[in-house]
């Protein structure tokens, strides 16, 4: 499918999903706090312009519930959660170290090429214009687990996490115009509900160990070494 | 034949302008930080001014210490000479295509650094090595940003790619965007310009170009520092024709030329004022941060191969 | 090779020609560098590149014909190093060609290292040359080099001078390579100089297209226009020789200078997740100022080759078992040997 046998709206989230994919790569290169969460509310934000873009391509405009959602808990409500949090627990400075950041940017760009060859089946099966972005959002998940694996702070890990699920929602909306609508009220509860459920457990990890430092978790071992 | 004084006129043209567009720069950057400042005709009085006085050279100063300012200015002339600034019909441009381009300022570069090593003083030799290594991670992002954008117009001819660019309707190409972001960041570190390097400071232990050039002194250092400013303008040609390429004349035409010439130059006047202010509101940034940024440059420019790849081909 | 699997030969010309003239030039270019490496240690006795330095005055052909090698190996433009980069990148932009994007975006990626490689080649050339050639002299026997004989020189001007033709006359080397791949795959790139002796297309006018002769005619052109331009300026003020500008701190010596080691500091730092280094900084005992060591090693030597070592070695050291020393042992392991082979031969 070349991209000049496109309508300008289907260009337009052709290019939305680059710049989604684009946000994953700054989230993982990102080392405050606070910046980090701003752009997980761009990628949010990204994803509620694709989305409603889509409603309009496609004209099912239950999409439009969905970008809704995505609006008010990607954008607002689990950020402006997670700043709270962030400030509550006074770590809105800390800087984190990453292990080496630019091998991590290598192997993430790597990840994209393999998620590239790993949808390329699953491309076939799809008669959408738009389905040349679901090796995208296949990144983008792969991209958050990968956030998830190389931090240490809780709070990072929950960003990349709350990522993950950005990259599955997309692959949903741009591959089969959404899932059914249950499902995904089901799935944004669900987030949201980790939301909370994630801020209490900071502070108990925080109260229990003195840390956010999930590698500090390792001690809770049964086995006494 | 007229293709081939078109050419030669328009060379002179840029030559002649490239001046102005960092006096802009700078006179700009003055305003916006309250201060007075020279007008943006000053560097043209300076470069004469240089031109005449007499030259310092070091005892130490081997004949490439002579001929580097040479060599670094006409390399960055015929660079110039292939890049099509007001019209596409540019014969030379078939000269040489981008990667040639990118050899070119490679070879000036290369020069300018054995200049720096050749006195012999601590400065020069820690302003070219902080240069090559600058370079050194700035040339893959360069290089891959040109190939999304040579792949796309499956062309690396200069000419062609920007007449491709313009003839095509407007589409909306991912992989452009992210390449010109590359390729912006790029051309900010391989001009010297804020968040790697300060083109106004001679503090010593922040400086790489100015440490590099600081043994030159007369007609050298007026030409060293003119093919600083033509390395600007070159790069602000190659963002305002391949980002924004509208404008740009398809034909040799008067009237063509006319509207291109006031296209081009309204659009490098805008990227100064662009330039102006991101200078003014960034600070430098530390040595060893350098590489994240050139990473990020990278990182955009591969975003916008992968994106040309997955999204546009497939 | 991928070009030639999947069918488009004149690629897989293409690309088989680069590599080809990419030997051909390194030939060239290494064969020059190392006789310019020879010169220098022969007549300066010295083999550690922190003692050199200016030796451009004295020895100048060497030091020339040394840059047009540095130039050449450093893949710029105009000379042959160049053209074979140049050629490849070319192959590799036909990429998209292929049907898999996968090695689509392969091929263009892997180019991109070629560009890293190249600009580290080339930050490196200019740390060699300019330790060794510019700069001040840091030990006295280099101060008194002499220029090599002859027969040195007159090899090592004939090899640069074959760097710059090679360089600026690509069609006529294409055309000369080109009858392997002929030979080998029926194809040959039949284009790339057919259009004119001044122009090298590989692919095609419009796609891609480098005149060499013409690049270095414009160099030269520039710089007589510059040149001349400047010169009625200068009027009578002429060149001042004086001494390097010390900051008011007394006299400057070589040991201020940048060595070798500063000079690519940064870049070892900043690559410093590929190699095992070990730096150490000793202080000073009295009377000696603070000592510097510093270890390279690679990553790739530590976690693949000295492995690989061990095994090999503790195999041997299995197999020296067998050496029992006795004659009568060696001669039943050939006589056993051969009612193998008999065995194997029926």
């Amino acid at each position: 499918m070349l991209i000049t046998t496109l309508s300008f709206p289907e260009q337009l989230v052709l290019t939305l999903a680059a710049l989604i994919l684009l946000t994953s790569f700054l989230m993982l290169a990102q080392v405050r706090l606070d910046s980090l969460i701003n752009v997980f509310a761009l990628q949010g934000l990204l994803l509620f312009s694709a989305t409603v873009l889509m409603a309009f391509i496609s004209g099912k405009y239950h999409l439009l519930i969905s970008a809704a959602l995505t609006l008010f808990l990607k954008v607002f409500f689990i950020p402006i959660q997670l700043r709270r949090l962030v400030i509550r627990l006074d770590i809105h400075r800390e800087v984190e170290v990453i292990g080496n950041p630019s091998l991590i940017m290598l192997f993430a760009a790597g990840l994209v090429l393999f998620s590239y060859y790993v949808a390329l089946p699953i491309r076939a099966l799809s008669l959408l214009s738009t389905r040349n972005t679901i090796a995208i959002s296949l990144a983008v998940v792969l991209i958050g687990m990968l956030i998830v694996i190389s931090r240490r702070k809780a709070v990072t890990q929950v960003v990349g996490f709350m990522s993950m699920e950005n990259g599955l929602f997309f692959a949903a909306v741009v591959s089969t115009y959404g899932m059914p609508m249950v499902v995904e009220l089901g799935v944004a509860f669900d987030v949201l509900v980790a939301a909370i459920l994630f801020g209490v457990f900071f502070f108990h990890i925080r109260t229990e160990i003195g840390s956010l430092d999930t590698d500090r978790l390792n001690r809770l071992t049964e086995v006494d070494r | 034949m007229t293709g081939w004084i078109f050419a030669m006129m328009q060379t002179l043209c840029v030559v002649l302008f490239a001046p102005f567009m960092a006096g802009w720069v700078k006179w700009l950057k003055c305003r916006l930080q309250n201060r007075r400042g020279p007008g943006p005709w000053q560097p043209y009085r300076d470069l004469l001014k240089l031109s005449r006085k007499e030259v310092l050279l070091a005892v130490t100063a081997s004949p490439v210490f002579r001929a580097a300012p040479y060599v670094v200015f006409s390399v960055t002339v015929v660079a110039v000479s292939v890049v099509p600034t007001v019209s596409v019909q540019l014969p030379t441009a078939a000269l040489a295509d981008v990667i040639v381009l990118v050899g070119f300022l490679a070879l000036a570069r290369f020069f300018l650094s054995l200049a720096g090593m050749d006195i012999g003083t601590a400065f020069g030799g820690m302003g070219s090595s902080r240069e090559v290594t600058i370079s050194s991670l700035a040339e893959p992002a360069l290089l891959m940003a040109f190939f999304t954008l040579s792949m796309n117009a499956s062309s690396t001819n200069l000419s062609t790619v920007i007449s491709h660019l313009v003839r095509s309707d407007f589409i909306l190409y991912p992989s452009l965007i992210f390449s010109s972001m590359g390729f912006i960041l790029v051309a900010i570190a391989e001009t010297g310009r804020i968040p790697i390097d300060n083109p106004d400071t001679h503090l010593e232990l922040t400086m790489i170009h100015e440490a590099m050039i600081l043994e030159y002194s007369g007609r050298h250092l007026a030409l060293m520092e003119w093919a600083a400013m033509l390395k600007l303008t070159l790069y602000s040609v190659l963002i305002a024709n391949l980002v924004i390429p509208w404008g740009v004349a398809l034909t040799l035409a008067p009237g063509d030329i006319l509207l291109g010439i006031l296209a081009v130059v309204c659009k490098l006047l805008a990227l100064g004022v662009l330039l102006a202010v991101a200078e003014t509101v960034q600070a430098k940034l530390r040595l060893f941060r350098a590489p994240q940024f050139l990473g990020l440059a990278f990182i955009l420019s591969l975003l916008g191969m992968m994106s040309h790849i997955i999204l546009e081909v497939g | 090779m991928i070009f030639h699997a999947t069918g488009h030969l004149e690629i897989a010309a293409l690309a088989l020609i680069a590599a080809l003239y990419h030997c051909l030039n390194h030939a060239l270019f290494k064969g020059l560098l190392f006789l310019g490496a020879g010169a220098v240690l022969q007549q300066s006795r010295q083999h550690d590149m922190e003692k050199m330095g200016g030796l451009i005055r004295r020895m100048p052909v060497t030091a020339a014909c040394f840059l047009v090698g540095c130039i050449s190996i450093s893949a710029l433009p105009p000379f042959n190093g160049f053209v074979s980069e140049w050629l490849t990148f070319q192959a590799a932009l036909q990429g998209t060609v292929l049907h898999s994007g996968i090695l689509g975006a392969m091929l263009p990626i892997a180019s991109a290292m070629l560009a890293l490689t190249g600009a580290l080649a080339a930050a490196c050339f200019v740390k060699v040359y300019g330790v060794v050639f510019l700069g001040r002299p840091r030990s006295p026997q280099v101060a008194e080099a002499q220029e090599s004989p002859f027969g040195m020189q007159f090899a090592q001007v004939m090899l640069a001078v074959c760097c710059l033709g090679f360089g600026i006359f690509p069609t006529w080397v294409v055309r000369a390579i080109n009858v392997i791949p002929e030979n080998l795959m029926g194809v040959g790139l039949t284009k790339a100089a057919n259009t004119s002796w001044l122009w090298l297309t590989p692919i095609g006018k419009q796609t891609a297209s480098y005149g060499a002769l013409s690049v270095l005619f414009g160099l030269l052109l520039s710089w007589l226009i510059v040149y001349f331009f400047l010169h009625p300026l200068r009027r009578d003020n002429r060149i001042r020789i004086a001494t390097v500008w010390d900051c008011g701190f007394g006299p400057l010596n070589s040991r201020m200078q940048y060595t070798s080691l500063a000079f690519s500091m940064p870049i070892r730092r900043i690559f410093s997740i590929l190699w095992f280094i070990s730096e150490k900084v000793e202080p000073g005992r009295q009377g000696k100022g603070p000592r510097y060591s510093l270890q390279l090693g690679d990553w790739l030597w530590l976690m693949v080759y000295v492995p690989i070592g061990k095994i090999i070695l503790k195999l041997a050291e299995r197999t020296s078992r067998i050496q029992g020393g006795n004659l009568r042992v060696y001669l039943s392991y050939s006589f056993f040997t051969l009612l193998f082979l008999l065995w194997v031969i029926v």
